[in-house]
């Protein structure tokens, strides 16, 4: 199974993914998928050693499919996650 | 409405500066998440799906107009220009950056609000009756209790550190409107054969995965022995409740397992030694209190304003109006208005900061700027005149908060669900969205009568559905969203557990079978019965063949 | 760990151990085979109880002990800040109370207030670390034994200006 690496940025809380580069991006597309074992712990480290260094917050894996549109996260709830609320949630905002 | 003196000011300031340190030594490394994590709690910072939320303590659910300008200000500010109101009388801003809080904090203290003791396993927000003070059948105002106890409860330094979470609720009138009963402690004002106050002093009630109603430890408490008494509770649970599995620390796992009866045997064996103490406060302080409490310069009536009797003639919109959301006020001439904020299609309990800001300047023209927060997730204008209760209308429409279906189908109680919360199996909201949807029929709606919808997304039930006349809990089967029914709970002075109707449904059946569960009732009620009294007269199997056996 | 005092930052109603790390702890169970022969002496003596090893354990107890300890396992785990208080109010404990174990500076102003006078903590900026903590919340509501005046009863005097803001 493909897995992607998310956490949420400590000083604003979002949901960020990592990047091949190894930087946060809030954009699931931008993600870094990895397709076997090397890949996965590899950048789970780099993953620990940035919240040690207290860019994000508890950081996890989360299994993915590869579409035509993009990284598709399998649970629901990251989807939710990847793409906000499932519904029209701020009518107040400009 | 209470009002801070400098000790409560200097409580609150220090607070926010407590966590600006915390803050910042979290933000420089001083600090672990680990190490951070329980300190943001005690404020009322969670790390959610999406992001950081900040959780705001209503007191007892009163706001001034002041301060319902300043949390829609905070919306436009620091979020993203909406809040959403809670089941527990508190305000929720979604989408606050950590960095921010301190300065968000400082916000609230300048109008004497803060988010202290809003998570955690401490003493959280007392709530209360939302028509407190003004209610037609009240027996005291339990604001003056509440506020008593906001003080003795904040930042107490033997139970802050409980084996879990811990919630009060308090009700002056006979009437529960704040489901007393299912709280952790859940006190009733009632008054003696010789014509004293005190309380009944009901315990161990909650819901969640292990739901029960609350016990009553004593019939009688005089209230001048409120805070021993509350006190003696606390250090007997604080002692012996248990502390080795998360899912039986609330304190209704102890007091079932020893039972109410010893349970209370302790707790009055540990008052005897502390009844004595300068535990309770001095009458002057409570009469300090009360006097915040006092009641506005009515205007005088003689009986029913002329024109409020012809416009309901006239109008049959404000007629339906009036009909749900307008409540019998103690004082002639006057009534409480109650705003729904859940209009059809919408998130129950979400108002945009326009909305809030027109609320305020509503409750300063019609109402002595006074504004209630129920924990049905609805606001409360508790003091306008008949006579103004036409024009009050007109301007809640422009800003769409006229919807008349308080108490109604529509008028559901939901949690943010998976929407939002990092707890959620499924989710609240959409699914409260198609059953307005498909029940917004003014006209079947008032047909069907007093009708309490309740959904929670996971077990935790912070959308009460173990209570709901309809219960709706959302559950994970393999990735899929489905939903378990109940039927039969009720939150108020008659308050029951409801029953699983039977296996959980898909999401896409959901709507057709709360349908389903409608026309039952509709084809069994007798004499104009509420959904309730139906459900308790034949139980649950005509509802279960029906549901089941047509699908 | 270092052993800090409240004596070394705030006057206090109750007295700290003279004799710095001298004084023998037991657990209770040592204590309680050792009773008979213990109780009558008057050698400086501690005991260290567990956080579901409340008051009543040692309440006739208490006047043979210049140090009680009491553990706090997790900072989570809360009961002994009402063994603290049941020490001092109602068993009427004089000596040293220390709290060890999870002890965390932001719990030390709760700590205090319960009646503990010492604290085992991370840092060699111990006293430091007590001074700030105390001096966080200049007002309480409520009442416990360690003389600290409540809201109320400054309300009561006039004194509410008194409170730092």
């Amino acid at each position: 199974m493909d897995q992607i690496f998310t956490a949420n940025r400590l000083t604003d809380g979002l949901v960020v993914y990592l990047t091949e580069a190894g930087d946060w991006s809030e954009d699931v597309n931008q993600s870094f998928v990895c397709a076997n074992e090397d890949d996965l712990a590899s950048y789970e480290k780099r993953a620990v050693e940035a919240a040690v260094a207290r860019r994000i917050v508890e950081p996890y894996a989360i299994d993915v499919q590869r579409t035509a549109e993009g990284v598709r996260p399998v649970r629901y709830r990251e989807v939710i996650r990847a793409f906000g609320p499932s519904i029209d949630y701020a009518p107040g905002a400009a | 409405m209470y009002r801070y003196d400098e000790i409560d000011q200097a409580v609150v300031d220090q607070r926010v500066a407590q966590f600006r340190d915390q803050v910042s030594r979290r933000l420089s490394g001083e600090l672990s998440e680990d190490e951070f994590k329980p300190l943001r709690l005690m404020n009322g910072l969670y790390l959610q799906l999406h992001a950081y939320m900040l959780r705001v303590a209503i007191p007892y659910g009163t706001l001034s107009a002041v301060q319902m300008r300043k949390l829609a200000d905070i919306a436009r500010r620091y979020d993203k220009g909406y809040a959403h109101f809670t089941t527990r009388q508190n305000l929720q801003y979604n989408w606050p950056k950590l960095e921010d809080t301190p300065d968000l904090l400082a916000e609230l203290a300048s109008v004497e609000m803060h988010a202290i003791q809003t998570s955690g396993n401490c003493i959280r927000n007392v709530t209360t009756d939302q028509f407190a003070g003004v209610a037609a059948d009240e027996i005291d105002d339990p604001r003056v209790y509440a506020e008593v106890i906001r003080q003795w409860s904040t930042f107490h330094p033997e139970f802050s550190f409980l084996p879990r979470k811990f919630k009060i609720a308090l009700t002056g009138a006979p009437h529960d409107r704040a489901a007393i009963k299912v709280h952790d402690i859940g006190l009733i004002v009632r008054r003696d054969d010789a014509g004293n106050l005190g309380f009944e002093v009901v315990v161990g009630g909650g819901q969640g995965r292990t739901p029960m109603i609350g016990k009553t430890i004593r019939e009688f408490l005089p209230k001048a022995y409120l805070l021993s008494y509350l006190e003696a509770i606390m250090r007997v649970y604080n002692q012996y409740g248990r502390r080795d599995n998360m899912y039986k620390a609330r304190i209704k796992i102890l007091v079932h397992e020893i039972g109410a009866e010893k349970f209370a045997q302790e707790v009055e064996a540990e008052w005897e030694q502390i009844r004595h103490t300068a535990t309770d406060i001095p009458p002057e302080e409570e009469a300090r209190v009360r006097s915040f409490f006092s009641a506005p310069a009515y205007r005088r009536f003689d009986g029913t304003d002329a024109g409020f009797a012809a416009k309901k003639l006239e109008d049959r919109a404000f007629a339906l109006w009036v009909r749900t959301n307008v409540v019998a006020h103690k004082q002639p001439g006057y009534a409480i208005a109650n705003i729904s904020l859940k209009p059809v299609g919408k998130p129950p309990g979400d108002a945009t900061a326009d909305q809030m800001d027109a609320v305020a300047d509503l409750a300063e023209q019609f109402s002595f700027s006074e504004i209630r927060v129920t924990h049905e997730q609805n606001l409360v204008l508790p003091d306008v005149a008949e006579a103004d209760l036409y024009a009050l209308w007109q301007r809640l429409r422009d800003h769409g908060l006229a919807t008349p279906n308080i108490g109604l189908i529509s008028d559901i109680i939901a949690c943010p669900g998976l929407d939002y919360c990092a707890l959620a199996n499924a989710r609240s909201i959409p699914i409260a969205q198609q059953l307005s949807e498909r029940f917004s029929d003014l006209d079947r709606q008032h047909d069907l009568g007093e009708l309490r919808l309740k959904i929670s997304g996971c077990i935790n039930a912070c959308g009460h559905h173990h209570v709901g006349h309809i219960g709706i809990l959302g559950v994970d089967r393999k990735g899929e969203e489905y939903y378990q029914i109940t039927l039969g709970g009720a939150a108020d002075e008659d308050a029951a557990v409801g029953e699983i109707v039977g296996p959980a449904v898909a999401s896409d059946e959901l709507t057709d079978a709360i349908e389903n569960i409608i026309t039952t009732y509709v084809g069994l009620r007798q004499n104009g019965e509420r959904f309730i009294d139906t459900y308790r007269r034949v139980g649950r199997a005509p509802f279960k063949e029906r549901l089941y056996d047509a699908g | 760990m270092t052993l800090v005092r409240d004596r070394e930052v705030i006057t206090s109603p109750w007295p700290t151990a003279e004799i710095d790390g001298e004084v023998p702890i037991l657990s209770l169970d040592d204590w309680n085979v050792r009773r008979d022969e213990l109780r009558g002496g008057n050698a400086p003596l501690g005991i260290r109880l567990a956080s579901d090893q409340g008051a009543d354990t040692v309440a006739d107890d208490v006047d043979r002990f210049s140090v009680i300890e009491l553990e706090f396992p997790t900072f989570k785990d809360g009961r002994a800040y009402s063994t603290a208080r049941l020490l001092r109010e109602r068993h009427g404990f004089r000596g040293e109370l220390r709290a060890v174990g999870n002890v965390l500076r932001d719990q030390l102003s709760f700590m205090h207030r319960c009646g503990f006078n010492a604290f085992e903590v991370d840092g060699e900026d111990a006293a430091d670390q007590l001074r700030l903590a105390l001096r966080e919340l200049g007002a309480w509501y409520q009442w416990t034994g360690d003389g600290r005046p409540t809201a109320a009863r400054l309300r009561r005097s006039g004194q509410t200006e008194r409170v730092q803001g």
